[in-house]
């Protein structure tokens, strides 16, 4: 795969990642020279057969009709085969920056008409049109003429309508955004509309918005379309201004039947591509939209500067004047601690105070803006991160559990384990006993994010997760928020076997954890406040 | 709309085959060289023609996408009014329900944009076209009708079985692709911390390649189907140039060159069908979702009511397809009590709440009760200010009232901090404020409603034991002489609370009144320690 540089100024689908457009115009552009020698062939045969009727080349038409056939069906699969392997390429690299998910999902076939629409277009408008003029002008110089000054109209007016479109067009998908996110916003909000009883009132704002999208769409509608009239009134109209001259031609017999029946069968095969290129080139309007948000994304994502890149050593963990901050509030406030090894650190504090943050501080997930992290005396930065997690369990406040068997969420960490292996962290984090009773045992395929499983049962899952890692650091985050009695009791057995010949840092508000810390360190609004040593 | 889109269309259509007709009218009748009189009206018709075709298609598009968004606006108010009334996905799984649930109100709007009006003015023109060449010439016709019937039905029926089969071999790959995406952003962190990052992204990109398979197989099915049409329309022409030779040379060229116009406007019909193919599974979830429990009176049920913040519920049994959530379950909470509801995860907690706040109805028995109202697990935020969202409880609340609640719920300072104010918006879900923060702020409208009977789920959940302690008991003291429900599953509070309702598997396992009995002993908790 390719990338390209992503240029400041409209993005077209054209410069997406393993979108090649000059490729696929490469492949399309002798298709469409022989689409056009077809359509002049068929023509010629045509009138050869009605002036006067003769069945002669009738067989020979019948034979241009299936190559002009075969030949579309040619430039359209190819087509089609591009646009599959763009849209590939394109989710690939979402995928691995791990942005827009919706355009992976689905956002991307808005690319489609762009690329199986208007491009294949593009190659039959800049191919055909001149082809058919040539037998035009040959055949009768004076209908060829009036074609040929007619023609140029149909792109300026394409462009000069397009151009006065675009803007609102662009505004259109904007407000239409808007109104899908109100709708959703409402719909996902019933409950408590239904709750306050506002259900009534929000029924009639459900309704005002949609008929303020549908007057809106009006009005730029009526503007968009102009450039489909225009293109289509020159056309046909064309078509009259040869037509007629032609006809009375015929009167004075100044031209043979023959040619002016080709002439009126060949003048709104010039036309057709280029009104086609038009509608086509609207059709894709979702698709720059698409592109834009495509770039804009891959853009976003900035690749971790890699610099030295030590292995981790064994020795303490050190908070030199760590702060993070999210915006204007700070989550870290020149936090300084020392970790030893071996030793249990349990974080307290009120929501908010920055214990999370400091888990994920140590973690690498969040990058100190001020201060910095110590591993043995080197600085976390310039550690081999991959290396340095590979010492840590992490049981996260809310652990995500993933779309796959239940044995493979507790491998996340060693995904070579053994099923023995995986069974018996299970046991040891209290959770075979629910695992088993699942229809498939450990092999249950979870729903997405783990539908199916209680918070505690995810909880205890997670802990699997770490038991398995077996990894000389663990870190535990409020492993016992929103579980009931029982769940918290079997959470936190689980959690004080884990924590065994570990260093620890654990989040915990409730008792039965703390007492298991070597020390208790107090965090609030991003400080440390106070440190109790057991 | 969808009439004038149709007429309008058809029009467009005719206007195309009249501009060919006469077009070929007027040159092979010139060449029998006859009086320029002769050739008049066809000169005329030309010119006429030539102009309304570019009108009409105009107007037909204006029309059409009008029609569409009608519908779509019709539909969307539909679904709401369905909603509002309790039918749709339980409020637990909303968030991507709805996301495709706003997709799929859209696949309304593209069916009648696309298939719709475009297979209702094929067949109007295309019989249009058929008739008019019989009339002039019966086996032309003939020729024609069978050309028209092949691309118009035969090849678009065709091509949307093979898009049927592929589509739902599409959808389910789409599916898993979508839960792959799902797990590599909302499980990024654990991906991260566990070292998986890659794993996950190469198995996600092989489900993309597996997808481009499908895709390209996809475009090979509509490829061949255009390519059939166009074969079609070609071989009509000679197959009507063959037919009418025998009708002589003027009518012979009308016809052939009709039969090319009049195939071209039924071959919409191809895109239509294939169209309709991928639609029709969003279109069928649609319809099934506003049918469902169909038929509702057009106001709210009539319901029990109890006196003013009494409570009884009797042998209330909830299912959730198999599951039972509830159980029957036998509840009297008489007025102005404060009530702790707790038990295990799954054990009929929310529900509970559900049924009391009047969102769920009982599958079974029977619910005495005024609609409750507070605040449930999945209490949702709106995209709009503090205010707003707070008004939604309290429409006539002044500023004053507000804030004075927001200090209730220890939010004062924050608010204070803010320079907007109540002014803020919170994003949509409330994804500006923190978890704390969401979870008072839905605490504060619980208040400000001020209800006969108040239902709070977890509270204070996110805060630390001190401040949720300290919030709670603020809360229930304003609610003193009214009823409050609260779920909660600290142990430590429970000695704020008038009564302790303990629940299991979908049942009430003990009510405890506050009554001196022995079963009281369950509770060492209640002094404030584990």
């Amino acid at each position: 795969m390719k990338t390209r540089p992503v240029k400041t100024r409209p993005v077209t689908p054209a410069d997406l990642p393993g979108v090649d457009r000059r490729r696929l115009l490469c492949a399309l552009a002798p298709l469409a020279v022989l689409h056009g020698a077809l359509v002049v062939a068929q023509a010629e045969l045509l009138v050869r057969a009605l002036a006067p009727p003769d069945a002669g080349p009738l067989p020979w038409l019948a034979g241009v009709v299936a190559l002009r056939a075969l030949t579309s069906w040619a430039a359209a699969a190819l087509a089609h085969r591009a646009a599959a392997r763009a849209k590939a390429d394109v989710r690939a690299a979402l995928l691995r920056v791990r942005g827009g998910p919706t355009l992976i999902v689905r956002g991307l076939d808005a690319l489609d008409p762009y690329l199986t629409g208007y491009l294949p277009q593009l190659a039959a408008a800049a191919a055909v049109p001149p082809l058919v003029l040539v037998r035009l002008l040959t055949a009768d110089a004076a209908a060829g003429l009036t074609v040929m000054v007619t023609l140029p109209l149909i792109p300026i007016f394409g462009v000069l309508v397009g151009r006065y479109t675009r803007d609102a067009t662009r505004l259109q998908w904007r407000r239409l955004e808007r109104l899908g996110g109100h709708f959703r916003d409402v719909l996902a909000g019933m409950s408590t509309l239904r709750a306050f009883s506002r259900t009534a009132h929000q029924e009639g704002e459900v309704r005002r918005m949609a008929e303020a999208h549908r007057r809106a769409t009006r009005r730029v509608l009526r503007i968009a379309f102009l450039s489909a009239l225009v293109l289509e009134l020159v056309a046909t109209l064309s078509v009259a201004l040869v037509a007629v001259p032609v006809g009375l031609r015929l009167l004075d017999g100044d031209i043979a039947y023959r040619t002016a029946l080709l002439v009126i069968v060949l003048t709104p095969e010039v036309f057709l591509p280029l009104r086609a290129l038009g509608s086509r080139f609207h059709a894709s309007a979702e698709a720059l939209a698409a592109a834009e948000e495509t770039a804009r994304v891959l853009g976003r994502a900035a690749p971790r500067p890699t610099g030295r890149i030590l292995p981790p050593g064994d020795g303490d963990i050190r908070l030199e004047d760590v702060s993070v901050r999210y915006g204007e509030r700070a989550a870290l406030d020149r936090v300084s601690l020392v970790i030893r090894r071996g030793e249990a650190v349990a974080l307290t504090g009120p929501s908010g105070a920055g214990k999370s943050t400091l888990l994920a501080v140590l973690l690498g997930l969040v990058t100190p803006d001020e201060g910095r992290v110590l591993v043995g005396g080197v600085d976390l930065r310039d550690l081999d991160l991959a290396a340095w997690r590979r010492q840590i369990a992490w049981v996260p406040q809310t652990p995500h559990l993933f779309a796959e068997s239940v044995a493979d969420n507790v491998r996340l960490g060693a995904p070579r384990a053994s099923a023995d292996a995986v069974d018996r962290a299970l046991a040891a984090a209290h959770a075979r006993g629910f695992v088993e009773s699942l229809p498939d045992g450990p092999d249950t395929v979870l729903g997405e994010r783990g539908a199916g499983l209680s918070a505690g049962q995810r909880q205890r899952i997670a802990l699997a997760r770490a038991y398995l890692r077996d990894a000389p650091i663990l870190l535990l985050d409020e492993p016992t928020a929103r579980l009931d009695p029982d769940s918290e009791r079997a959470v936190v057995q689980a959690a004080r076997g884990l924590l065994r010949g570990r260093t620890a840092v654990l989040v915990a508000h409730r008792p039965a954890l703390l007492a298991d810390a070597d020390r208790v360190i107090r965090l609030s609004d991003g400080r440390v406040v106070e440190e109790v040593r057991r | 709309m969808t009439a004038a889109a149709v007429l309008a269309g058809v029009a467009a259509r005719l206007c195309a085959l009249g501009l060919t007709a006469s077009a070929a009218w007027l040159i092979a009748r010139a060449a029998e060289r006859p009086e320029l009189s002769a050739l008049g009206l066809a000169i005329v018709g030309v010119r006429a023609f030539a102009t309304a075709r570019g009108v009409f298609g105009y107007l037909e598009r204006l029309a059409g996408h009008d029609a569409a968004l009608g519908r779509a606006a019709a539909l969307r108010v539909r679904l709401y009014r369905r909603l509002a009334r309790g039918a749709g996905p339980a409020p637990a799984r909303a968030g991507e329900a709805l996301t495709h649930m706003v997709a799929d109100l859209e696949a309304g709007q593209d069916m009648r944009l696309r298939c719709t009006l475009p297979a209702v003015t094929a067949t109007a023109a295309g019989a249009a076209a058929v008739v008019f060449c019989w009339i002039l010439h019966p086996a032309s016709g003939a020729v024609m009708a069978a050309g028209a019937l092949t691309a118009g039905l035969a090849i678009p029926a065709g091509a949307a079985a093979a898009t049927r089969r592929l589509g739902a071999r599409l959808a389910a790959a789409r599916a898993d692709l979508a839960a792959r995406v799902i797990d590599l952003t909302d499980g990024r962190p654990d991906l991260e911390a566990f070292g998986a990052v890659d794993r996950a992204t190469a198995a996600a990109e092989r489900q993309a390649r597996r997808m481009a398979r499908l895709e390209r197989r996809g475009g090979a099915v509509s490829a061949a189907a255009l390519a059939a049409g166009a074969a079609v329309q070609g071989l009509t022409a000679v197959g009507v140039a063959a037919a009418s030779a025998e009708a002589g040379a003027v009518t012979g060229a009308v016809l052939a060159l009709t039969a090319l116009v009049a195939i071209d406007a039924v071959l919409p019909m191809i895109t239509a069908a294939q169209r309709h193919a991928e639609l029709r599974p969003a279109l069928a979830r649609v319809r099934r979702l506003l049918r469902r429990d169909a038929p509702l009176p057009p106001d709210e049920p009539p319901r029990r009511t109890s006196a003013a913040g009494h409570v009884a519920l009797r042998g209330v049994r909830v299912r959730f397809g198999d599951v039972p959530a509830l159980d029957g379950v036998d509840l009297d909470l008489p007025s102005g009590r404060s009530v702790a509801v707790i038990g295990e995860s799954g054990a009929g907690k929310s529900t509970l709440l559900e049924v009391l706040a009047g969102l769920v109805q009982p599958t079974e028995g029977l619910a005495l009760l005024r609609p409750a109202r507070g605040m449930y697990q999945d209490a949702h935020l709106f995209d709009t200010t503090v205010r707003g969202n707070l008004l939604m409880a309290k429409p006539d609340a002044d500023d004053a009232e507000l804030r004075a609640v927001l200090h209730r719920v220890r939010l004062g300072e924050w608010l204070d901090a803010l320079p907007d104010g109540l002014a803020t918006p919170v994003g949509a879900g409330g994804r500006r404020l923190s978890g704390g923060q969401r979870q008072r702020l839905l605490l504060a409208r619980a208040l400000l409603a001020d209800p006969e009977v108040l239902l709070l789920d977890e509270p204070t959940e996110a805060l630390d034991a001190a401040t949720g302690r300290a919030v709670l008991a603020d809360v229930l003291r304003e609610r003193r002489g009214r009823t409050t429900v609260v779920v909660t599953h600290r142990e430590d509070v429970l000695d704020l609370f008038d009564d302790i309702v303990i629940m299991a598997r979908g049942r009430v396992v003990l009510h405890d009144t506050g009554a001196p009995q022995p079963t009281r002993r369950v509770f060492p908790s209640r002094t404030g320690r584990l």
